[in-house]
């Protein structure tokens, strides 16, 4: 398999494009090159985030003031969550790898829709703009947090609007990413890849992209309806015009509950991949693990009004959602099983990717667990608006997808770059984000149970040794990630030159050489009848 | 630039027809937002979205869906023109289909103006002094009319250049696809007027 590596170096999309520098990248419509777009944007933006959330950190090592007052924290909190969450894990693996990967996987040359592809980046990148315009202009930064909550949104004097619509341009990306994914999986799987035979990968994406395209159009409207009512006085939410601001709620999270479904499904669907390939074992239950990606996005569409809980909602619908909330659980439990079923009597190999993957299934499950008992009414009561809630869903969020990002970058990295990372740094980076994180997000679950709200620049001085172990987490973690970035990045300029398959995988990327040709395949490799079936002796 | 070194560019009209139909879908959930918010508002003030439809002109309403419907009618003969094979008459249909909705927007225009002489409009004092249930009727109402109003410019901007590839013999009979999407696009205009129609105009 490593013939194809050397003669592969003239070929590689990485070399000279149509257009030369920068403007090779901003302006291919390359599938592979929109993929490293997205992945430079979403670790930029992730590294700016993380710098803001370690100043928040900093504020709370002592009670009282420390670098900053409530207000600037209040925009801290609001900026963390909207990169994050907006310019971070939405886009995500999804977009960076799955761009990357997917045709790769389908035996196909490009997305369906190249041209729409590289316009879903833009929509990306203008949408990302505007966002950190709204920082410096206007009112200042908005403070309402992430979530836009009407009446507040409309009264704060801050630049919400533009931050607002900053965040309806990035969902034009998003809906025509989906869009993209969808068609690409009907029309260009290679000739024998059918549906029952596709890399779950590709299962995940075609469910996340679903989600994408149903479920963002919903957050679209409701944006824009709060654009309109803050400019032109439109009576749709304002409670003081008659409006219902619960009905902006719903309609909020009748996308941003989904949305948490477009971060964890193409994570999921990444280690599903990465698990097999070092256990050198076919996939347990593949079956059922496509369906339970169908399931989470159906059952997930359904289950929005457990963020509301509190807000006075009616005891039969608090019933239903909560219901509902334990039914997600299930098919998120299915794929947790199928990947320690996979592992058991595989001949593991513990690189970097599978301690990263292994390190999710660990993390996510501690997220699961602590979602579920927020589903449960009486307990959802009692934590709502605490650290309870911020520290599951950094488990969920940053240990589930977060952690997920890295491995599939540790996994692909070769065949993006055509560069091996070093294992044994990326390893010892692994040791202070793991310990860090939970040291970080553990003492947010339990200071939460005690009591301590979130969205405060301040503490009680019965939190204060949890919020300073919080913060010691905090920064053992930060540590860790930017060793591992360094590292990736040393890797880059480098790394020993990889093969066309390092790990042994058995899905057609690895069939290509490293980095692959401009349009992938020169010509299309045979497609496995069975998915994920490992020769016994695998050629390394 | 894909294409380098393959000699076909790829071509897939089913997938374009795909993308087109998810794309509609999506736009049809952008929608169904205004629609939940108005079923939500409707339920609660079921009396004062009585009397505030009454305020709308549902002759002018009825006469708007007429000349749209008759556009769909146009798109439709434009791209039966193209797909027999008679590109010459494709730009007269298109045309014609801009015309009538040029005469929409004029028609929703005049509409507009009349509310705002009356006050009834986002940031006049009448329209805040009346009760909650038909202030939010006339937010949701100008919310839907304006952002389909944005349909209908964006559709006439797209039928008119997938009619200039056309007359530049870019689109053809054998790959009419553009045009059929384009005119796709028109017809989803065209549905979600059907359904802004009974909801504002006959809610009295």
């Amino acid at each position: 398999m490593s013939e194809a590596a050397s003669a592969s170096v003239d070929l590689s999309y990485l070399g000279a494009g149509a257009r030369p520098g920068i403007r090779g990248w901003i302006f291919s419509t390359d599938h592979k090159r929109v993929g490293v777009l997205y992945l430079v944007s979403l670790t930029f933006f992730f590294l700016v985030a993380m710098t803001i959330g370690v100043l928040m950190r900093i504020e709370q090592l002592t009670m009282g003031r420390t670098i900053m007052g409530p207000v600037t924290y209040n925009a801290l909190f609001t900026l963390h969550g909207v990169i994050m969450i907006f310019l971070f894990v939405i886009p995500g693996l999804g977009s960076a790898c799955g761009n990357f990967v997917l045709p790769l996987m389908l035996g196909a040359r490009d997305v369906v829709f190249p041209r729409l592809n590289l316009l879903s980046w833009w929509f990306y990148a203008i949408g990302a703009v505007i966002v950190i315009t709204s920082l410096f202009t206007g009112g200042g930064p908005p403070d309402t947090g992430w979530t836009f909550y009407v009446p507040y949104s409309l009264r704060t004097t801050t630049n919400v609007p533009l931050a607002i619509f900053g965040a309806f341009v990035i969902g034009f990306s998003s809906i025509l990413t989906g869009l993209n994914f969808i068609t690409t999986i009907h029309r260009l799987r290679a000739p024998g890849m059918r549906f029952t035979n596709m890399p779950l990968f590709a299962w995940s994406l075609y469910a996340t992209s679903w989600v994408q395209l149903l479920a963002t159009p919903v957050l679209g409207i409701t944006l824009l309806l709060v654009i309109l009512e803050r400019l032109f006085g439109v009576p749709i939410f304002d409670p003081a015009k008659g409006g219902d601001p619960l009905l902006y709620q719903h309609l909020f999270w009748t996308y941003s509950h989904p949305a948490v479904y477009v971060m964890i499904l193409p994570a999921m669907g990444a280690i599903t991949e990465i698990i097999p390939t070092f256990a050198r074992r076919t996939i347990f239950g593949y079956r059922f693990i496509a369906f339970s990606s169908i399931a989470i996005a159906g059952v997930g569409s359904l289950v929005w009004a457990h963020h509301m809980f509190t807000s006075g909602l009616s005891d039969t619908a608090a019933m239903v959602f909560s219901l509902l909330t334990f039914l997600v659980a299930v098919p998120s439990a299915i794929k947790v099983f199928n990947w320690v079923s996979t592992l058991y009597k595989g001949s593991i190999e513990l690189s970097a990717a599978m301690l990263y993957a292994l390190t999710f299934v660990f993390l996510f499950s501690i997220g699961g667990l602590t979602g579920l008992m927020q589903g449960a009414l009486a307990v959802n009561v009692q934590v709502h608006d605490t650290y309870f809630i911020v520290g599951h869903f950094h488990y969920v969020i940053f240990g589930g997808t977060g952690m997920a990002f890295f491995a599939a970058l540790h996994y692909w990295f070769p065949k993006m770059f055509g560069r091996m990372v070093d294992e044994r740094r990326a390893k010892l980076a692994w040791l202070p984000i793991f310990v860090g994180f939970n040291l970080f997000y553990f003492s947010m679950l339990v200071i939460g149970a005690q009591g301590m709200p979130r969205r405060y620049f301040d503490h009680l001085p019965q939190f204060h040794t949890g919020h300073l172990l919080a913060s010691a987490g905090a920064f053992l973690m930060v540590a860790g990630l930017l060793l591992m970035f360094h590292n990736l990045a040393k890797a880059l300029r480098r790394g020993a030159p990889a093969a066309a398959n390092p790990w042994g995988g058995v899905t057609l990327e690895w069939s290509t050489p490293s980095p692959p040709p401009v349009e992938n395949f020169a010509e299309l490799p045979p497609v496995p009848e069975k998915p994920y079936a490992f020769p016994r002796e695998v050629a390394r | 630039m894909t294409a380098a070194g393959h000699a076909a560019p790829h071509r897939d009209d089913a997938g374009s027809r795909m993308g087109m139909w998810l794309f509609l879908l999506s736009e049809l959930l952008l929608f169904s937002g205004l629609f939940i918010a108005y079923a939500a508002y409707r339920s609660i003030h079921r009396e004062e979205f009585h009397h505030a439809g009454a305020e709308l002109n549902a002759a002018l309403g009825a006469a708007n869906t007429v000349v749209l419907l008759t556009s769909s009618l146009t798109v439709a003969l434009g791209v039966r023109a193209l797909r027999v094979g008679r590109e010459r008459e494709v730009p007269r249909w298109i045309g014609a289909t801009i015309l009538l909705a040029l005469a929409f927007l004029a028609v929703k225009a005049i509409e507009w103006t009349t509310k705002y002489r009356h006050g009834l409009f986002p940031g006049r004092p009448e329209l805040a002094a009346l009760p909650p249930g038909e202030r939010l009727f006339f937010g949701l109402y100008f919310a839907a009319t304006g952002l389909h109003a944005l349909h209908v410019v964006a559709g006439a901007v797209v039928l008119s250049v997938a009619a200039a590839l056309v007359a530049r013999g870019r689109v053809r009979s054998d790959a009419p696809v553009v045009l059929e999407n384009a005119g796709l696009y028109w017809h989803l205009v065209d549905v979600i007027w059907i359904i802004i129609l009974p909801l504002f105009y006959l809610a009295a």
